[in-house]
Formats: structure tokens, C-alpha cells, sequence
């Protein structure tokens, strides 16, 4: 038996979510008192899969096929219930990412396991084990028993510390049987904009309203991200009015985030766009109307013109970073 | 083309979320009801596609009879006929084998949903449809467009996106981008009315999950406002006092 995490790549690279779940992962096989092996599928070298190994795995199950170089909901969902299968997992566990969420559902059905999808924190496995999710996109929480012996989970990027913990690893070849079903879909194109944090794992967000006015005003949110290591996003009319791509839009109809820092700039605060942000950790709000709702739910608010604060704000964000290094 | 829509039946964007004493329910007096943002999007998509094939849109629901409003707004938006599971909808593994198993009784060329539903946030149902029929999901789907016997497909991954190109039959989640949001017009509102409406009676499936308890978050203390003038010290307090920087 044991507890099985999939760590998923981007272009042969491991993510911080990848050592979020390998973390969470060995959380809970520490408690269940079992073994911690983890799966990579797609074209990782070595190195990079030792890197895996520092986090209280004890095996790295490596898929390396041709045919699996670009994430496949498909095969990759046989391919992880078959090692599932291999290794008489208890629970497994991916990133709650684009394709986790894809992915551990079709893994639920296919092991016949209760599922706990985009899951904030550790388990509650003193009696039963009752997974945290968030529901009703932000404004409450989820307490969710899993009734079924084998389950699924997946995890919500960014809600889980990494935690190094060095085992002796090893990494082990592993074949599964893909059938022509399986590889039905094509992935005839992958478009990555490389340059940029993703905006799921971003540990800092800086996010921009309609109070920037138009899409040429858009260079100072850029550079102070830019500074800050952080991802860009923006409000929904914004995207709607097509100054930002939809791939930024947060919130209730857009992606929902829970970022370290959260700064929201030129944003009203209204209840659709708190309800996918409110979970993180920290709010700074800069608007120009003391009244702006978005105060409510802040920690630290300027009230300000984002034209004459911004470059302010820029300036103090380089010489800060300046004095950390 | 036979397309088929699935709709869920959330609180409105706006709603106060409160639940029971025991936080076992939420309280759903006094709150509106709509359909799904995501799944209006999907449904959206569909009636573009029937009208420039000659399709058909059926709308799915598996709910009790409140969601009837909700069903006759899709019908008023464009849906051809509805069918609704009599049942609860229990948990996401429930509701995905109540349609998957319409499907199987009533073959479709490509199921659309919403990437995820308002009120659980999983984007569970649509994958798991797409695993018990054993066909190809695409969950968060921003553009679609048929090309013979395929259909196209800009897919969301991590840091960018992927063109997809799948046969059919296959399961989409609908994202932003993918369609225009449609308002219903009289004409549509009246017909709505008299659109055929089945009610069909859910087969049974093992529970694995249960909504054990409900919580809302700790309210944030008050803001602590910075003045203008020393705005640059963000950063430092940042660090200072949350650490997070
Ligand atoms: C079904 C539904 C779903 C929705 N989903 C989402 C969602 O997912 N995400 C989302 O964001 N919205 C969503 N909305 C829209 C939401 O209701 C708001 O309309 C939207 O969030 C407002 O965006 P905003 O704050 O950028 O713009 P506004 O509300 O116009 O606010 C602009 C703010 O900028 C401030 N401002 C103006 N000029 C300046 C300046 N020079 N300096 C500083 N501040 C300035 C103003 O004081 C104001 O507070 C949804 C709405 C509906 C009906």
C-alpha cells in the first residue's frame, strides 16, 4: 500500500505545486504510515526527477513515451490509475492545476474512489477522513467526508507549504498500457508565454480595474509585477473590453486565486470579484474613493490616484528589493 | 448535430451565503437562484452550433423542481427541449452518472457544461461524464469550432494554452471567450413555455462523499490605511508585518 502523488512538469521543469503536493502528500502518508511514491509522465531528465526525491519520496515512478510529451487528460488518466493500481495506492494526490482538475476526476471514476477536488489543507484523518474545499467560489468553505477506501484528491495551488524532508529515492521506469481510445484527442499546438508567472501559482498578484482607464495604462501594472515577481490580472470588464487577455480575469467567472499577496489596484470590490480572491492572505487596495467596498475586505489600503501612487509605488518596489539583495 | 447542455442551478452571484445552525445546510430562502454563468456560455456556444448545422440543443439538469425557472430561461435562450433528473444532486460523482447515463440511452455528438459551477466550484461533472463514456474532455475550453468530423479547440494549461483537435463524441467545459452571453428575447420567452420538459427518475449510484459541514471565512480586521504620501513604505510593512514579500 501506499500514497501516491502525481507531479506534473511544464516543459521538463518542476513547479512549486509539484513540491506543494509531494509535501502534502508525505503529510499524509507519514500519518497513514505508509510509503510516499511519486509519479512524473513526459520528457524529464534526471536531474530533475532527483529533485523530486527531497521531499520524503522513496520512489519516483518516471513514464517517459513519446506519446505522453504533452499533457493528455486521456493516457495520462490511465497512466495514473494503473500506477495507482501498481502500487495499491490509498490516496492519491495531484495539483489542483488546468489539468489536475481534469485529471483527478477521471482517475475517481476509474478507481471507483470518492474524489476531494481543489482541497485548501490537510486532511482531518483522526476519524474519517474529511478533506477543506472551498464552495459557493470563495464565500464559505466545505467540509467533505470521503466515504470510499481508495481516494482522490486534488490540491489547490499555493495552500500548502513545501516542506523538504531528504529520503533515500529511487527513480524506476514505469510502462502503462495506453489503447487507441486513449489517444483520440491531439494536441496539434502548445502556446506558453514563458516569461510570465502563472497566474494559479503566483505567490504575488497584482491585479488591475477599470479604474486604469484604458489598456495603454497597463505598462505600470506590468513593471511593478515585473519587480515583484509577480503574476498579472485583472478585473472582468476589463478582459471583457478585451484591454487584458480572459486568461487574467479572476474572480467568480474568471480563475479563482489565493496568492500570498493580493494588490488590487483601480478595482471597485464588488461581490463577484471578492468571491474568488477574498482567500488571500494578504489584500493592499489602492482606489481613488474612500467608499470603494473593496476596502472591506482589505488589510492595507491607500486612497489614492492610481496614476500619481503607481510610479510611487514602483520606485519604492525597486529600492526594496534593491536592499534585499 | 445533437448537442447536449448540462445546467446547474446556483445562487445568484450577489447572494448572501448563510447556512443552518448545525452548518449541515445552506439556507436557501430568500435567495435567487440563476443558471450557471459558465454553463450560460456553454449553452450559448450550442445554439450557434445547431443553428449553423441544423442541430438539435437539449438541456440536462439533475435537480429537484425548483430548477424548473432556470431550465425554462435555457429553453427561452435557445435549447430546443430539457430533461431533468428527479433527484438531488447528492455530489458530483452523482450527478455525472445520472448523465452519462441519459447519454448512453440517447447518443450525442459533443456535451457542453460550464468549466465549473458556482455553488461547488469542482469542475468535477464534466470530466467524470467524459470518463464513464470513455471519450475526450476538454475542460476549459475558450473557443470551439467544428471542422468535418472534428472539432477545434483552444484549450487553458498552465502558463498558456493548447489547440486541440478532437473527434467526436466529446465532453467541453466552456470558458470565458468561447461564446457571447445570449439574452433571451420575447419570442424566445413565449416559446419557452411550451418546449418539452421530461422528467426522468435518477438510476442509483454508490455514495463516496458527504458535505460533512459548512464554514464561512473569518472576517479580515479593519484596513489599516496608508497615506499617500508614504505609500512607499508597502513594501517594508509588507515584510514586516505579514511576511509575505
Ligand atoms: C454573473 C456575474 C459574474 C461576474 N464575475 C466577475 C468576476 O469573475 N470578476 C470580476 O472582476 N467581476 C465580475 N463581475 C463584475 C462585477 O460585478 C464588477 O462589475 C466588476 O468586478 C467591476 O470591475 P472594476 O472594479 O474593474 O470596475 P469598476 O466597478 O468600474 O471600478 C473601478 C474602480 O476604480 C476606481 N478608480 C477609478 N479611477 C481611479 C484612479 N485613477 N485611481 C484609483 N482608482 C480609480 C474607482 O473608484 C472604482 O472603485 C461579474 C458580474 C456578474 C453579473
Amino acid at each position: 500500500m501506499s500514497v501516491l502523488v502525481y507531479i506534473e512538469n511544464v516543459e521538463g521543469k518542476f513547479k512549486k505545486s509539484a513540491f506543494e503536493v509531494l509535501s502534502f502528500g508525505a503529510a499524509i502518508a507519514s500519518h497513514m504510515k505508509l510509503p510516499l511514491v511519486a509519479l512524473s509522465i513526459g520528457d524529464v531528465d534526471e536531474s530533475e526527477l532527483n529533485k523530486a526525491g527531497k521531499y520524503g519520496a522513496s520512489k519516483i515512478l518516471n513514464v517517459s513515451d513519446d506519446k505522453l510529451k504533452s499533457v493528455n487528460v486521456q493516457p495520462y488518466t490511465s497512466v495514473v490509475s494503473q500506477a495507482a493500481k501498481a502500487e495499491a495506492a490509498k490516496v492519491i494526490v495531484m495539483s489542483a492545476s488546468f489539468s489536475g482538475k481534469a485529471i483527478a476526476p477521471r482517475v475517481a471514476i476509474k478507481l471507483n474512489a470518492g474524489l476531494g477536488e481543489n482541497v485548501i489543507d490537510l486532511p482531518e484523518m483522526s476519524s474519517g477522513f474529511v478533506v477543506k474545499k472551498g464552495a459557493y467560489s470563495g464565500k464559505a468553505y466545505a467540509f467533505v467526508e470521503i466515504l470510499s477506501d481508495v481516494k482522490v484528491i486534488s490540491m489547490m495551488p499555493n495552500s500548502y507549504k513545501v516542506v523538504e524532508n531528504e529520503t533515500a529515492v529511487t527513480v524506476v521506469p514505469f510502462t502503462a498500457s495506453l489503447d487507441a481510445n486513449d489517444l483520440r484527442l491531439v494536441v496539434k499546438e502548445t502556446i506558453r508565454s514563458s516569461d510570465k508567472v502563472s497566474l494559479p501559482d503566483a505567490e504575488i498578484v497584482v491585479s488591475a480595474g477599470r479604474g486604469m482607464k484604458g489598456p495603454e495604462n497597463w505598462g505600470m501594472i506590468e513593471e511593478l509585477a515585473q519587480i515583484l515577481g509577480a503574476a498579472t490580472a485583472c478585473s472582468k470588464p476589463v478582459s471583457d473590453a478585451g484591454w487584458r487577455p480572459h486568461s487574467e480575469h479572476v474572480s467568480q467567472t474568471g480563475i479563482a486565486i489565493s496568492p500570498n499577496l493580493y494588490l488590487a489596484i483601480g478595482i471597485s470590490g464588488a461581490i463577484q470579484h471578492l468571491a474568488g480572491v477574498s482567500s488571500s492572505k494578504v489584500i493592499v487596495v489602492l482606489n481613488k474613493d474612500p467608499e470603494a467596498p473593496f476596502f472591506k475586505a482589505a488589510d492595507y489600503g491607500i486612497v489614492g490616484d492610481a496614476f500619481e501612487v503607481l510610479p510611487k509605488l514602483i520606485e519604492a518596489a525597486k529600492a526594496f528589493k534593491a536592499s534585499q539583495n | 448535430m445533437k448537442i447536449l447542455v448540462c445546467i446547474s442551478h446556483v445562487p445568484d452571484t450577489t447572494a448572501r451565503i448563510e447556512f443552518s445552525a448545525d452548518k449541515k445546510e445552506f439556507v436557501s430562502s430568500g435567495v435567487t437562484y440563476i443558471l450557471n454563468p459558465y454553463d450560460e456560455i456553454a449553452l450559448s456556444k450550442a445554439v450557434d452550433l445547431a443553428a449553423a448545422s441544423g442541430g438539435n440543443v437539449t438541456i440536462i439538469h439533475v435537480g429537484e423542481a425548483a430548477a424548473e425557472a432556470t431550465m425554462r430561461k435555457a429553453l427561452a435562450i435557445g435549447a430546443n427541449d430539457a430533461v431533468r433528473v428527479n433527484a438531488a444532486a447528492r455530489d458530483s460523482n452523482f450527478v455525472a452518472h445520472q448523465i452519462a447515463d441519459y447519454v448512453k440511452k440517447n447518443p450525442v455528438d459533443m456535451i457542453l457544461c460550464g468549466r465549473e459551477s458556482s455553488d461547488h466550484n469542482g469542475s468535477s461533472v464534466p470530466a467524470m461524464i467524459s470518463a464513464l463514456l470513455d471519450i475526450p474532455c476538454i475542460l476549459f475550453a475558450k473557443s470551439l469550432v467544428i471542422e468535418g468530423a472534428n472539432a477545434i479547440l483552444e484549450n487553458e494549461i498552465q502558463g498558456g494554452k493548447e489547440i486541440i483537435s478532437t473527434p467526436m463524441p466529446f465532453v467541453a467545459g466552456a470558458s470565458e471567450g468561447m461564446a457571447e452571453w445570449k439574452i433571451p428575447n420575447m419570442r424566445g420567452i413565449m416559446s419557452a413555455r411550451t418546449k418539452p420538459l421530461q422528467v426522468i427518475e435518477p438510476i442509483e449510484v454508490a455514495q463516496l462523499s458527504k458535505v460533512k459541514e459548512y464554514d464561512k471565512p473569518i472576517p479580515r480586521s479593519a484596513v489599516k490605511l496608508i497615506p499617500v504620501e508614504e505609500a512607499g513604505k508597502l513594501f517594508e510593512m509588507l515584510r514586516s508585518e505579514k511576511k509575505v514579500i
